[in-house]
């Protein structure tokens, strides 16, 4: 007679080729560029030990500190829009209408191009010679239409050109979170008299704290790649006005080729996005929370 | 939501705002790349063109661009198969496996999460260079698909985790290996999250510019959103011909969008969208 063995658990070596390529790839960098921030390199022959200097000429340097604030206007205007259109817009194509489902099918048409295509599309299309601007410029004020090439403008642009590449990304995760919202809950409150706005407010925004939080985290460590939509756009310009941290890393690492320096700035900025995730998490209560299904 | 029948006058109304903000560029998009130069110049950005013609995809398909189209595929394939060759195995011995160190794995993979690719771009770059990849598509493959292990691991996990003990006890009494366990149940069994993951990793591959931009130099190995802004850079006049390189570096995208959209959008929201 047979007894029954339990099934052979698989060991260690199984997992060991991911980790192996992720350390290199992944994880290994993260210490390299530590220690690449405290040399001296131009990116051919070997990395000089140079201790703290980069360090100390970060704070002297105007591009670190007034491109420290763009990079953070930026982030914040970026989460101020993105999150409160996308929860919107998000549940309402939660609904299974026809409307809805047809309006979404186009909603979600930006995801299907990449960031350089996107870019580029804007940059024509604001073209201030055969754009747009060069037709409704001169009613909003703007005669010339250049309003990529205007200091105040630029980051609004961009902006707004953001909200419409990642806007879509968001609504599809507010979309299929709201979809598992219990009808129950809406049977209850309707029957309490509770009007549409209130609903919203007090069940489908509550129930959605997750993907709220979620989204969020997103946005902030995601603001890290918006460097590559500013670069094809203005490149940091007019002047200094969109000159973002990553994009003063690139240029630094790849144009000046002080990638010493750059990595320094790189630090900075893995501390920044890093801390900024846990901050929201920590001031949401993330951690503490237990159930999303909460009332239940 | 199934019970709101009711229709939202506000979200309608906000919703047809931004239907006309999207509409827009997209509309102008195909209209300026089967416009003819001396149509883009007269006619305004909005205007309907009179005079359609796909001359504008015949030059952008001579300056080389079904090269890049080559490069990107070769990139995203490449990218797609090892991850798949890494994560799966992965993935199978942290839902079954009983070590401590595959739970310390899982935890890495999990904190990995949280670096950004660009900042540690520099240190990339450097690993690229010593490793003598430098301008060549291994280079672009290599950074890709280890910055989306991560996510592919724990979307993975996630869907193997539903297969239930008793499957593999079952093999087990038939005398399986872990081999003839991972090939015969779970490579079948984790087919939704194997696609999650070929869309995630393929669809980052297709769209990258970082890596790409910092680790190759040469048109060969030139990948389309590169391809897109040299063609920006060296013909910026040629704005319907841009416009048409657009078009042309999004089809194959489409083409997943209209045959497999549920599978697109679960691939583009992978890890996030439960």
């Amino acid at each position: 007679m047979r007894t029954a063995t339990p099934a052979e658990r698989p060991g260690f070596a199984w997992a060991a080729p991911a980790l192996l390529f992720f350390g290199l790839f992944g994880l290994a960098p993260v210490a390299v560029v530590v220690y690449l921030s405290l040399t001296a390199w131009n990116g051919l022959g070997s990395p000089q030990w140079v201790g703290l200097d980069n360090w100390r000429a970060l704070p002297g340097d105007d591009d670190v500190t007034r491109g420290l604030g763009v990079t953070l206007a930026l982030t914040a205007l970026c989460w101020a829009t993105q999150t409160p259109l996308a929860l919107a817009f998000g549940t309402w194509a939660a609904g299974h209408q026809r409307a809805r489902a047809v309006a979404s099918a186009v909603f979600f048409l930006p995801l299907l191009l990449s960031t350089a295509a996107i870019a580029l599309i804007w940059k024509a299309l604001l073209d201030p010679n055969f754009g747009l601007p060069s037709q409704i410029g001169p009613w909003i004020g703007l005669p010339d239409g250049n309003v990529l090439g205007n200091r105040s403008l630029a980051l609004y642009a961009i902006v707004l050109i953001l909200l419409w590449q990642f806007l879509p990304f968001h609504m599809l995760l507010y979309q299929a979170a709201a979809r598992q919202i219990p009808s129950s809950l809406y049977e209850a409150a309707e029957l309490d008299g509770a009007s549409p706005l209130r609903r919203f407010w007090h069940i489908t925004v509550p129930q959605l704290r997750h993907t709220i939080i979620a989204s969020s985290v997103l946005i902030l460590v995601g603001s890290m790649t918006y460097f590559e939509t500013v670069l094809l756009l203005t490149d940091g310009g007019p002047g200094n006005a969109t000159r973002i941290l990553p994009l003063h890393m690139y240029n630094q690492g790849f144009i000046a080729f002080e990638m010493g320096y750059a990595s320094a700035v790189a630090v900075l900025l893995v501390v920044i996005g890093t801390g900024l995730s846990l901050l929201v998490v920590r001031v949401t209560g993330y951690a503490r929370m237990t159930s999303q299904r909460e009332g239940m | 939501m199934a019970t709101r029948t009711r229709p939202s006058v506000g979200g309608g109304i906000g919703a047809a705002l931004w239907l006309v903000v999207v509409a827009v560029p997209i509309y102008y998009l195909l209209a300026t790349s089967l416009r003819g130069p001396g149509d883009y110049m007269a006619d305004g950005p909005l205007a309907l063109p009179d005079d359609l013609t796909l001359d504008n995809y015949l030059n952008v398909l001579e300056v080389g661009f079904l090269r890049f189209l080559a490069n990107s595929l070769v990139v995203a394939c490449g990218s797609v198969a090892l991850v798949l060759a890494v994560a799966l195995p992965a993935a199978f011995a942290i839902v079954r496996g009983r070590s401590r160190a595959l739970r310390v794995a899982f935890l890495l993979f999990l904190l990995g999460l949280a670096v950004p690719a660009q900042a540690v771009i520099i240190p990339i770059y450097l690993i690229i260079t010593r490793l003598s990849l430098y301008d060549s598509l291994t280079a672009i493959i290599l950074p890709t698909a280890a910055f989306t292990l991560p996510i592919s691991i724990v979307v993975l996990t996630s869907s193997l985790r539903d297969v239930p003990g008793e499957l593999y006890e079952a093999m087990a009494l038939d005398g399986a290996t872990n081999l003839q366990a991972f090939l015969r149940l779970v490579l079948p069994l984790a087919r939704p999250g194997v696609v999650t993951v070929a869309i995630f990793v393929g669809l980052n591959a297709w769209n990258n510019f970082l890596f790409p931009l910092v680790l190759t130099q040469s048109e060969e190995n030139r990948v389309l959103p590169l391809g897109l802004w040299s063609f920006q850079t060296q013909y910026g006049t040629d704005v319907p011909g841009l416009m048409a390189a657009v078009v042309l570096s999004t089809l194959p995208i489409f083409a997943l969008y209209l045959f497999g959209r549920r599978h697109l959008l679960g691939g583009l929201a992978a890890g996030f969208g439960k």
